[in-house]
């Protein structure tokens, strides 16, 4: 496993002063209100767990330009980040309410393709999201994180990374979150090679970013 | 799954590029196990010029078919919302009951306590001998109120989600009841608004058309605040005023499901003119 720390920035995202702070930043048209100058926005690590893994310098095997399957879009705060530097971003969420949102996001991004699709179901969008994808992101927030990721191995090139959020309380509320991340590891491991794991704190809490590659 | 599209297909598979909708529908609808490279099987089969042109038209038919899925989805989240305003107002009522049954047992035994807050004071207490039973009715009438609370929230979290004018116009809770009254969003989308202004008061207009009683002005929308807060002379206007924009609200809310606030001026300034008209000649 690599010591994450200073991975370069995928290209199209880059760091900018905001009230003189250097925070990360895309291009594109603004989403939820967040801070722009000039045709940059902010790219809120507290408000995204990709954005809190590029923040925390993780390497997840990210360029720019890649073909990207997202699950667990909801509204598309993170995904709209991924849709201004990456190339076709198929974005999934099963939630009617964020997905609405997620429509308007997507309406002025030509590479975004929203689905209201179960992620633990991909042969129900099998038929639109193509082969050999690039990058599987990961952030559904529910039981069951591993197997969802395991499911949607069928989309990943073999070279291809899974750049997953596990959150613990989604897992189990009572147990020790440290426990949870360790059964979760054990059964992707089933599937993917782990490359890379790392606390999302201080921006999220008891959340495991995990960076994989398809076995 | 839909029949154009063969199993083990592509979502554009024997379909014509300009249709739209059934484009839509197989985003929607189809089904595959395994994803193939789409985008170079539609350009072979001529569907698409190029990569380009397969991305616009993906785009387009993910967009229309994902926006038409959201809205049937949320649809059927109405159905919820008439259960959940449904029990809220069986647990109120039932709550309410049985705390007048407390506080009249407590009465007996020497206690002065009125309505739920009253039965949450003899849940709380420490039951000396003899008062067992009633702290336990209490513990049971405060918990149902507890339950009604937690009902009132969930309509209030869902209702802008299945009617956002509606919600926006009415209040979450009394566009869930209306929804409820009505048997769901589109069947009160498709009612005149004459009938959306005495939804609930369906007794007094049955007497009525038995020739009982005059006929009545509005139903449950007597409680927003812009009937209610009317003076009694103009409360007719002014439910009429408010069902006819509630009645609109549902039919966005219902057909395109875009938020509208323009609805909500148009409300606050046809109220206006109804409460301040006449002033002039006092
Ligand atoms: C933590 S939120 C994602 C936030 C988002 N990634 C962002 O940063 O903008 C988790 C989302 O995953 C969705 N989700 C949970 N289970 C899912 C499933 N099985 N399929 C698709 N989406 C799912 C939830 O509805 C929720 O919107």
């Amino acid at each position: 496993m690599t010591e994450s720390g200073d991975a370069p920035l995928p290209d199209g995202v880059t760091r900018r002063s905001f009230d003189g702070e250097d925070r990360l930043a895309t291009r594109g048209d603004p989403v939820y209100g967040e801070p722009t100058d000039g045709e940059w926005r902010l790219w809120d690590a507290r408000r995204s767990k990709l954005g809190a893994m590029l923040e925390l310098g993780m390497d997840t095997g990210l360029d720019g330009g890649e073909t990207v399957l997202y699950l667990g879009a909801a509204s598309g705060t993170t995904v709209s980040h991924v849709a201004d530097v990456a190339g076709p971003t198929y974005a999934v969420e099963f939630a009617p309410r964020p997905a609405r949102d997620l429509v308007d996001v997507a309406e002025t991004r030509p590479n975004l393709f929203p689905l209201l699709k179960d992620a633990r179901k991909p042969e129900t969008y099998a038929h639109v999201v193509e082969a050999s994808v690039d990058a599987v992101i990961q952030d559904v927030a529910t039981r069951g994180q591993a197997r969802v990721a395991r499911l949607n191995r069928r989309f990943l090139a073999d070279s291809g990374r899974l750049v997953a959020a596990i959150k613990a309380r989604s897992e189990d509320v009572a147990r020790d979150p440290g426990d949870v991340f360790e059964d979760v590891l054990e059964s992707l491991r089933q599937d993917y090679e782990v490359l890379a794991t790392e606390s999302l704190a201080p921006f999220h809490e008891d959340h495991l970013a995990v960076v994989a590659t398809p076995r | 799954m839909a029949d154009h599209v063969p199993a083990n297909a592509g979502w554009f598979e024997n379909l014509d590029p300009s249709d739209v909708d059934s484009l839509a529908s197989s985003i929607t609808e189809g089904s595959t196990t395994e994803p193939q490279d789409w985008p170079s099987r539609a350009i072979e089969s001529n569907f698409a010029d190029d990569e380009d042109d397969y991305y616009a038209r993906l785009h387009e038919a993910t967009v229309e078919a994902t926006r038409q899925a959201v809205r049937e989805r949320e649809r059927a989240d109405d159905q919820q919302l008439k259960h959940a305003v449904r029990a809220m107002d069986d647990c109120e009522r039932v709550a309410n009951e049985l705390a007048e049954r407390v506080s009249e047992w407590a009465g007996s035994l020497g206690m002065d306590v009125a309505g739920v807050d009253g039965a949450r004071e003899v849940a709380a207490r420490d039951p000396e001998p003899g008062e067992e039973q009633l702290v336990s009715l209490a513990e049971r009438t405060a918990e149902l109120a507890d339950e009604a609370d937690d009902l009132r929230s969930f309509v209030e979290s869902r209702a802008p989600g299945v009617a956002p004018n509606l919600s926006a116009l009415a209040g979450p809770v009394l566009a869930a009841r209306l929804i409820a009254l009505a048997g769901g969003l589109e069947q009160l989308a498709k009612m005149p608004s004459g009938t959306v202004q005495v939804l609930g008061a369906e007794d007094a207009l049955f007497a009525h058309l038995r020739g009982q009683g005059s006929s009545p002005k509005h139903g449950v929308i007597f409680t927003h605040e812009y009937v209610r807060g009317t003076r009694p002379d103009e409360r007719g206007p002014a439910a009429r005023a408010l069902a006819g924009k509630l009645t609109i609200a549902a039919r966005v809310d219902h057909y395109s499901g875009e938020r509208r606030p323009e609805l909500d001026d148009e409300l606050d300034r046809r109220i206006h003119r109804i409460r301040t008209r006449g002033e002039d000649d006092d």
